[in-house]
């Protein structure tokens, strides 16, 4: 299909941020994105005009934010209300590769939802891991660098090369990716194995730095990772934060170049991928 | 009706800085003998029916569903009847 006619859902509720410039990144890139209310899916308070089906969509986007004042767990809420009437929709979404992408909050929901890591293709009723408290207890808001480190089978990342390193926003509190503390190593083996690490954090030689280059402790620095069909990817930096060269913090330094951000590609790829393959 | 207390704790293992700061302040506050300070999380929740076990299975259900994520709680429920 043509990329005009791609239809992007970005979701938001209370509490959701950067919809408008996840709606933009869309929308510049010439694809079709609508910026919904999940009330529009739930069928909700909302009028006939408004209502909305998962299936009007060809991909489906969870901004971030600190969506219903991150009560209970960050992303919790945002997933219970998913679940709640979407699940059966949402999971055969996720079966026919119709893409996924979270960010930050968006990608806390995702593993709230069990849709990530999505290691095999039963959806948990419980989640697998968790986006915890940052190591250092606080929010860490500033740019971060970024290496990519997929070999090919995330969908959202197909336009950036291996091992390049990406400067993508990170704002948040609640992004130090665990999985059960007695099964950590196994988890990260399979997710390795099944090349579902997507992106992590680095210093600006692409060693694995630590803090404060990581900012919240993440297992094996790992900022984002895809499920075992490449077609839901969470990640916590904000890439819609750095669409174009004049949001990078050094652009008066390191010159506008060719005006393109470092998060672009994201958005870039993901609309090629479904341009290709519906 | 069932006056239900869900409590849900950090696993063993999981860094739990509010517990942590709590301690280091009551220290501060000349408190030298607390030796560890925990959070606990402390749901109340009033429900309506007459079968304790079905009660007891519901919330299990809401702990697994929402109330907690197994990857760093773990949970405790008190029913009681009203």
């Amino acid at each position: 299909m043509k990329i005009k006619n791609i239809k992007v859902g970005v979701l938001r509720i209370e509490g959701t941020n950067c919809e408008q410039e996840s709606y933009d990144a869309f929308k510049r890139l010439g694809a079709n994105p609508e910026l919904l209310h999940l009330k529009q899916l739930l069928n909700i308070d909302c009028n006939k005009d408004e209502k909305r089906d998962v299936f009007d969509y060809q991909c489906l986007m969870i901004p971030g934010g600190f969506s219903v004042g991150d009560y209970i767990r960050a992303g919790a809420i945002f997933a219970a209300r998913i679940k709640s009437k979407l699940q059966k929709n949402l999971t055969e979404f996720v079966k026919k590769e119709y893409p996924i992408l979270g960010i930050c909050n968006g990608f806390q929901v995702l593993i709230e939802l069990g849709l990530l890591p999505g290691i095999d293709d039963a959806i948990p009723s419980s989640p697998e891991a968790c986006l915890y408290l940052n190591d250092s207890n606080r929010y860490e808001c500033r740019p971060t660098l970024l290496k990519h480190e997929n070999n090919g089978k995330c969908i959202f990342t197909s336009k950036i090369p291996k091992n390049d390193i990406r400067l993508i926003p990170s704002a948040h509190a609640e992004g130090k990716l665990l999985f059960p503390i007695d099964r950590q190593k196994e988890y990260l083996k399979k997710l390795e194995e099944n090349d579902q690490v997507v992106f992590r954090y680095v210093d600006p030689e692409g060693n694995y730095g630590g803090y404060p280059w990581n900012p919240n402790g993440s297992i094996s620095n790992i900022a984002g990772i895809c499920n075992n069909h490449g077609t839901v990817f969470g990640m916590m930096p904000h890439p819609e934060r750095t669409f174009y060269k004049h949001q990078h913090p050094d652009w008066t330094r390191a010159g506008l170049g060719d005006l393109i951000g470092d998060g672009q590609a994201i958005f870039e790829s993901v609309l090629d991928n479904i341009s290709k393959r519906f | 009706m069932f006056e239900v207390k869900v409590k849900i704790m950090l696993k063993k293992g999981i860094s739990d800085p509010e517990g942590a700061n709590t301690l280091k302040a009551l220290h501060l506050l000349g408190f030298d003998k607390v030796t560890d300070a925990k959070t606990i999380r402390t749901f109340d929740l009033l429900i309506e029916g007459t079968d304790k076990n079905k009660v007891k299975n519901d919330v299990e259900k809401m702990c697994q569903r929402l109330l907690t994520n197994p990857v760093i709680h773990n949970y405790e429920i008190e029913i009681e009847e009203k």
